[in-house]
């Protein structure tokens, strides 16, 4: 269970969250949506603590989310920012290696190699292990940073909009197995998403921003109605429902 | 495969310090002995000082194309060198002992550094352009300000600013090698015992957060050991300009792979090959009256330039 | 109307600070002393006028340069001194100074000109490759280029033992500035002013390739024309004083801020705004050690470095 509360963030006077309170519950698929410029990028970014707390708080299972806490959050929590940039030429393997750092400290142990190993499976990377990450495809590249944080092996795994520069098989991939990791290992996911349908689809859970508030949370099924889209996104698009599922028709 | 290169550039260093040592020695071989290991040892410390640093640099600054001397570090040393002269008086200064001396211009680079560039690395997205531009600038105004200084206090001097404008790698300040020995030799194993964390702060501010490094602290301490390995080659050599990115670029071509690891001393060992070996080669073999820095800052501004070409720099 | 009112406020600050210029030195002049004749007329016909005419020249030229350069090049942080242009005309008075001891002096100028336009062109030719997304890059490319140029300098100097040199020419300094050291700086003051007839031709180079070819433009004469006037007025002003940072980047930067790029009705103020800064700085140095002198070459580094900064801080995303 992540807890935020009264969480504001000003930037330049200008004001991104607005005094946020929110739950987000234990286990399953969460998804953060909300139209461009809503705070969802900020909030994951809090949560994720990429940015310092101005006002508020936020715990993880009880554990805050503050500098002191920094080794012990790794091992709960998981990130995965929007674009990752570093100029160290990496292996497949080294990079999920990295994932392993908050356990061991960088010195691999033996339960620490075979957790590498079923990251690389898990996510069909063993033929390009050895491979260096500059000589993949983005797709490719992308599956090795989210085995990455596979290998981290936390209870949370939080993601900001994983499905920018994906294809759409790419994209239901990565869903499904994020699907997997909370029904079959039990791990709580949030996801930052642009894709109402994708989150319709896969998520348990919806919180809606906009504006640096919370407009409101609940079911997909419940969530995704025209109302929501004219009332906060601003566009009058039809939704269809197909298999309990509700579609924003394009 | 890690130790197969290390291992061969091992061996040329070893060549190359023979060579130092015997090319062209006449007379008493004590004396030669003495006179040249003394130059050899500190050609080897400079090196290893000079590609840690660069190393430690181009980590937490995420890229591979800065250095220490193109931000200005080393520049700025010497800035700190005249000041303290300007504001002492020569006289007043020279009554100190050396180490006193260097200690305290030490602290004050320590100090400058944390402020000028430590802000200049905290920021949460940084325009690495500019950050370059930015020190290239902030060296140009070091070294102007540095002659400046100079002039106000011995206008009649000139031969002086054109020592400090490129490193003297044949005159090098030998009092100082002593303690330039022991703080290079306690700074380089913190920077190893550092190596697992640097890699991980290779990896950008999100991953080593996510990972649960304290980025901004890091990048202090990585500083602060930077400051210090400037610091004692600064005394000892002068400016190195393009030596450690000539060298650190080297050593990535060379090494199978980047960890630290491997890079931390196989830079070292590429560094002592480039100063000890070019020194010897230069100076003894070809008999060429234009000093190594000058030939190094030569090739060096080509990879610099070409490191420059080939990116994108997204 | 602000544009005359400034040009004419600049004019006489130019005049104000050439009067100053005249009467300071390690020697006290007042100006009634001057018309009896005898060594105070000798002085300043000798030393003191032509000095400060040569602060006035190498200002104006320099800061009239930098602004043609950044048109060419289209972006705002380049000048000839620190792009190459400079290093290369040392590089061919360095070659002139080994090869022809005994050339006379145009030939040396010549040669100067030629290496110095080489090495403009070799930059152009670097800049057209670097991504336009990325106008940081080109001024951080002009460094490194004149940097190993001027390594290359350092190089033969040391070879050939004219190391002595070096520090002449790649610092300015006019305390060697004496009658008969200097008039070839009146060329540089001609090229000058033919720049100024064709300065919309300039202008519109500013806008690019494309717009230039709309326009009618013989783009690619325009691009020679004007790195041949910096070229020339590089090599002078490096063979008699010595190379003058920051003027030809600082100058145009300002003068644009506050006045825009019109460069016909700029380049006058250009000029101005680049012999008043010369020639203060050329004063800060006599002044401020004095009897001693800080060559003006040291003095503009560090001023002309400030403003830089402030200029890269200053000016963010738009900066081009």
């Amino acid at each position: 269970m992540i807890t935020v509360e009264n969480l504001s963030y000003t930037v330049a006077n200008t004001c991104i969250l607005k005094d946020i309170s929110v739950t987000l519950p234990k286990g399953g698929i969460t998804a953060l949506i909300g139209p461009n410029g809503a705070g969802k990028s900020s909030l994951f970014s809090h949560i994720a603590r990429l940015l310092p707390l101005q006002t508020g708080r936020i715990s993880v299972e009880g554990l805050e989310v503050s500098p002191s806490n920094r080794q012990a959050l790794s091992r709960k929590l998981a990130i995965l920012p929007q674009e990752v940039h570093f100029a160290t030429r990496l292996t497949v393997k080294e990079l999920v290696q990295f994932g392993r750092y908050p356990h061991c400290q960088g010195r691999l142990r033996s339960e620490d190699h075979a957790m590498v190993t079923a990251a690389l499976e898990a996510f069909g990377l063993m033929s390009l292990a050895d491979r260096f990450l500059d000589t993949l495809s983005g797709g490719q590249r992308h599956k090795a940073h989210v085995a990455m944080t596979y290998a981290q092996d936390t209870d949370y795994l939080l993601l900001d909009e994983p499905l920018n520069n994906l294809d759409i098989a790419a994209s239901r991939a990565l869903m499904a197995l994020l699907r997997r990791l909370a029904d079959e290992e039990g791990k709580t996911i949030v996801i930052v998403l642009h894709d109402i349908n994708f989150a319709a689809q896969y998520a348990d859970h919806l919180v809606v921003l906009k504006d640096g508030c919370i407009e409101r949370e609940g079911k997909p099924a419940e969530m995704v109605t025209g109302a929501l889209l004219a009332d906060v996104f601003g566009t009058d698009a039809q939704v269809a429902v197909v298999d309990d599922t509700p579609f924003v028709m394009p | 495969m890690r130790a197969k290169s290390l291992w061969i550039c091992c061996l040329l260093l070893v060549v190359c310090c023979v060579l130092f040592m015997t090319l062209e020695a006449r007379g008493n071989w004590d004396f030669v002995l003495w006179f040249r290991g003394r130059k050899l040892a500190a050609l080897l410390l400079v090196g290893a000082a000079v590609s840690t640093a660069t190393l430690l640099f181009q980590t937490i600054s995420r890229n591979h194309i800065l250095t220490p001397s193109i931000m200005g570090f080393d520049a700025l040393f010497t800035l700190i060198v005249t000041l303290a002269v300007f504001t002492f008086g020569a006289a007043g200064y020279n009554h100190l002992p050396v180490e006193v001396v260097f200690f305290v211009n030490l602290a004050l680079l320590i100090a400058a550094a944390l402020i000028l560039f430590g802000t200049l690395l905290g920021q949460y997205r940084v325009d690495l352009m500019r950050m370059v531009l930015t020190g290239i600038i902030f060296g140009i105004l070091f070294r102007s300000l540095t002659s400046f200084i100079f002039r106000m206090i011995d206008p009649s001097e000139f031969a002086t600013i054109q020592v400090n404008s490129y490193a003297r790698f044949n005159y090098i300040d030998v009092n100082l090698l002593g303690l330039a020995t022991v703080l290079t030799s306690v700074t380089l194993v913190f920077c190893w015992r550092m190596r697992r964390q640097l890699d991980v702060l290779g990896l950008g501010f999100e991953i080593a957060t996510n990972l649960g490094e304290h980025v901004a602290r890091r990048q202090k301490q990585a500083l602060v050991l930077v400051a210090v390995l400037v610091a004692v080659s600064t005394a000892l050599v002068g400016p190195v300009a393009f030596l450690g990115l000539l060298v650190v670029s080297i050593a990535r071509l060379v090494a199978p792979n980047e960890t630290h690891a491997t890079l931390l001393p196989l830079s070292a060992v590429i560094a002592g090959i480039v100063l000890v070996g070019g020194q010897a080669i230069l100076e003894r073999g070809l008999g060429m009256s234009t000093p190594l820095a000058v030939v190094i800052d030569f090739v060096g501004g080509f990879v610099f330039l070409a490191l420059l070409l080939r990116k994108g720099w997204t | 109307m602000q544009r005359r009112v400034s040009t004419l406020l600049l004019a006489v600050g130019t005049l104000f600070l050439a009067a100053i210029s005249l009467f300071v030195g390690v020697i006290d002049l007042h100006p009634g002393e001057i018309w009896q004749g005898g060594e105070a007329f000798t002085l300043m016909l000798d030393s003191r006028l032509p000095r400060t005419l040569a602060a006035v020249i190498a200002g104006a030229a320099l800061a009239v340069c930098g602004m043609i350069m950044q048109m060419l090049v289209r972006n705002r942080f380049v000048e000839p001194m620190t792009a190459g242009t400079g290093q290369g005309a040392a590089l061919g008075i360095l070659i002139v100074a080994v090869v022809f001891p005994s050339a006379s002096i145009l030939t040396k100028m010549s040669i100067a000109t030629a290496t110095a336009l080489a090495s403009s062109i070799g930059f152009l030719m670097i800049v057209r490759r670097l991504p336009a997304a990325q106008p940081l890059l080109v001024p951080l490319v002009a460094m490194i280029y004149g940097g190993i140029i001027g390594a290359g300098v350092a190089f033969f100097a040391y070879q050939w033992d004219m190391l002595q040199f070096i520090d002449t020419w790649l610092t300015g300094d006019f305390s060697g500035v004496m009658r008969g050291r200097y008039e070839l700086l009146w060329i540089a003051a001609g090229m000058t002013l033919l720049t100024y007839l064709i300065a919309d031709q300039f202008a519109i180079a500013g806008l690019g390739r494309e717009a230039s070819i709309n326009l009618g433009l013989n783009y690619d004469q325009v691009l020679i024309l004007g790195l041949l006037a910096i070229s020339v007025v590089a090599a002078l002003t490096v063979i008699t004083v010595g190379a003058i940072p920051f003027v030809g980047l600082i100058v145009p930067n300002i003068v644009s801020r506050q006045f825009g790029d019109n460069l016909r009705a700029t380049l006058p103020l250009t000029a101005l705004c680049g012999a008043s800064l010369v020639l203060a700085s050329d004063i800060v140095g006599r002044v401020i050690r004095a009897p001693y002198e800080i060559p003006v070459g040291t003095v503009l580094g560090v001023i002309g470095a400030f403003v830089f900064l402030w200029l890269l801080y200053a000016r963010p995303s738009h900066a081009r």
